[in-house]
């Protein structure tokens, strides 16, 4: 069963990052890399993405024409998505032994962050012949 | 894929499992054994379309994947007397690379045994199945259950390496007939089964599609009957899938949306799998050890027969299902037994038969369970109760079509009482 990892975080989340000692912010990469590494060599990982800056994000709809609008406001309190791990797993208690893990990233001075993951299941199960 | 492609694809595949038998008979280690043969087989692939295909396509596979695990084994030497300055063992192990090794029939189902080992996840069993048995390629395997190929060639790895670590041999478990044998062969069978149910629906895909795993399930599965053609369990899990396989065409319509069983247009059902899968289990029925697979044909075979939905032989569906009942404490035949009882004795009674599956627990907050109850409680007339669980089974699914299927039925009922 296939799960997707959600790290979310709030506009001025990447500024905070970025703020961060240079070590700090080193162990942070260090983590993930070997994070991800991790979940390679265990055959569980999909696919992990980092997004950019949520400063850099438009709301898009289609116009009248289908052409794209890109002015959209967004609300103050949004969270944004700044990076994922979709995983495939056997069951739901490894994916969530995983976004423990994830939760573990080091923020300021190292610390384990616990910042919240949140874990949702990918609608990939092979459906059953109803009556 | 052209004609011959496909032949030559054909071809491969049914030598796989007998020169990976042969390569870990003569080199003794399963895991590099089984890459030496992918390497082969992928040589073969290129080679063979372009030269022509060999006299003894099989001694050729041996010979190149022999070439490899020698090359493999002297790579693997020369670093260790790097590391340790002391080996003769070199000489030894490298064979003669001329021995034709006879082929020996038993080989796919060493493997099947050895890939379907306890130690292993079903998902990593259902890999190394498709791989060392199916001679699917890593790219295969990984594109029919959409991960990038490194992931699947990593579990497909560690599988291996826990089969390694188990020490288990490369030999059938003992003589056959006795209780190690035939656990384990319910284990493969097991894997079969979950291969077989992973292809229900065709997904986009360049090359396997995810369809095409029921048919490799069925192809692996006829391997396992021609070596033991007396077991009836393994000819009914055989028939189960000829059964049920039979309705593919008709089971999803142009959209991909599911069709179930009572609208399926049975003009699409497929005659002669229907046949081949009754005549399997009518000769299994006759050999008289009755198992879950045997009886779960069965009631396909009843489904199968009736020429409209509204002339199911129901009660001998429900005699079958309490068979199986008695046989299997799962709760999925429990539900389906509920169903069973429903359409023999009226809904309420299907309902009331629910309540021994909530007392049960097992199933608590399965999908399939809503699912069932919304259906009975439409057909006793409750469309409101019949809606909110419609709804509840399809914020609970896992797959996509299904969810579309349960959120249509209860449009569906809204718009008859609106």
């Amino acid at each position: 069963m296939k799960y997707i990892l959600m790290m979310n975080c709030p506009k001025t989340g990447y500024d905070t990052f970025g703020s961060m000692p240079k070590d700090d912010i080193k162990a942070h990469i260090a983590f993930m890399h070997s994070f991800n590494k991790a979940l390679r060599e265990s055959g569980e990982l999909v696919s992990a993405e980092g997004l950019a800056d949520p400063k850099q994000a438009k709301l898009v709809r289609a116009g009248k024409d289908g052409e794209p609008i890109t002015d959209g406001v967004f609300p103050e309190a949004k969270e944004y998505l700044a990076g994922y791990w979709i995983i495939e797993v056997d069951n739901p208690e490894q994916a969530y032994k995983i976004a423990a893990r994830a939760s573990t990233a080091p923020g300021p001075g190292g610390a384990p962050s616990n910042m919240p993951i949140e874990v949702r299941q990918v609608m990939s199960s092979a459906p059953t012949e109803w009556l | 894929m052209t004609p011959l492609d496909a032949a030559f694809e054909h071809l491969l595949r049914d030598l796989a499992p007998q020169v990976l038998g042969a390569i870990i008979r003569r080199f003794r280690d399963f895991g590099d054994a089984e890459d030496a043969v992918q390497e082969a087989l992928l040589a073969a692939a290129i080679q063979w379309p372009r030269d022509g295909v060999p006299d003894n396509p099989r001694a050729w596979l041996i010979q190149v994947a022999s070439r490899r695990m020698t090359d493999h084994l002297r790579s693997e030497m020369a670093r260790r007397r790097r590391e340790t300055a002391a080996s003769a063992e070199l000489e030894n192990l490298a064979p003669a690379a001329d021995i034709e090794i006879e082929p020996d029939q038993d080989d796919a189902l060493v493997l099947l045994f050895m890939c379907c080992h306890p130690a292993l996840t079903p998902s990593s069993a259902i890999a190394l199945t498709l791989r060392a048995v199916g001679g699917l390629t890593t790219a295969e395997i990984a594109n029919a259950f959409m991960v990038p190929e490194a992931t699947m060639a990593q579990r497909i790895s560690r599988a291996k390496q826990s089969i390694k670590a188990s020490g288990v041999p490369f030999s059938l478990p003992t003589t056959s007939g006795n209780q190690e044998q035939t656990q384990r062969l319910r284990a493969v069978l097991h894997v079969l089964y979950l291969i077989f149910n992973e292809g229900y629906t065709s997904s986009a895909g360049p090359h396997l599609q995810r369809t095409e795993l029921s048919t490799e399930a069925i192809r692996l599965t006829r391997t396992v009957h021609k070596l033991l053609p007396d077991d009836g369990e393994v000819a009914g899990l055989l028939a189960l899938m000829l059964l049920t396989d039979a309705r593919r065409a008709a089971r999803t319509g142009p959209d991909g949306e599911l069709i179930p069983l009572t609208k399926q247009d049975r003009a699409l059902w497929d005659s002669k799998s229907i046949a081949e899968g009754v005549a399997l289990l009518t000769t299994a029925l006759s050999k008289g050890s009755i198992g879950p697979y045997q009886l779960q044909a069965a009631i396909a075979a009843v489904h199968d027969e009736a020429p409209r939905a509204d002339e199911t032989d129901w009660p001998q569906i429900l005699a079958l299902y309490d068979l199986l009942k008695r046989m299997s404490d799962n709760p999925m035949v429990m539900l389906n037994h509920t169903i069973a009882v429903a359409m023999v004795h009226g809904p309420s009674a299907g309902l009331e038969r629910l309540k021994d599956l909530d007392a049960d627990g097992r199933l608590a907050g399965h999908h399939r369970v809503d699912a069932v109850r919304a259906h009975l409680l439409e057909l006793a007339g409750d469309q409101p109760g019949a809606i909110a669980h419609y709804q509840i089974a399809a914020a609970r699914t896992t797959s996509l079509p299904e969810r579309n299927y349960l959120i249509t039925q209860a449009a569906r009922l809204r718009e008859n009482a609106g």
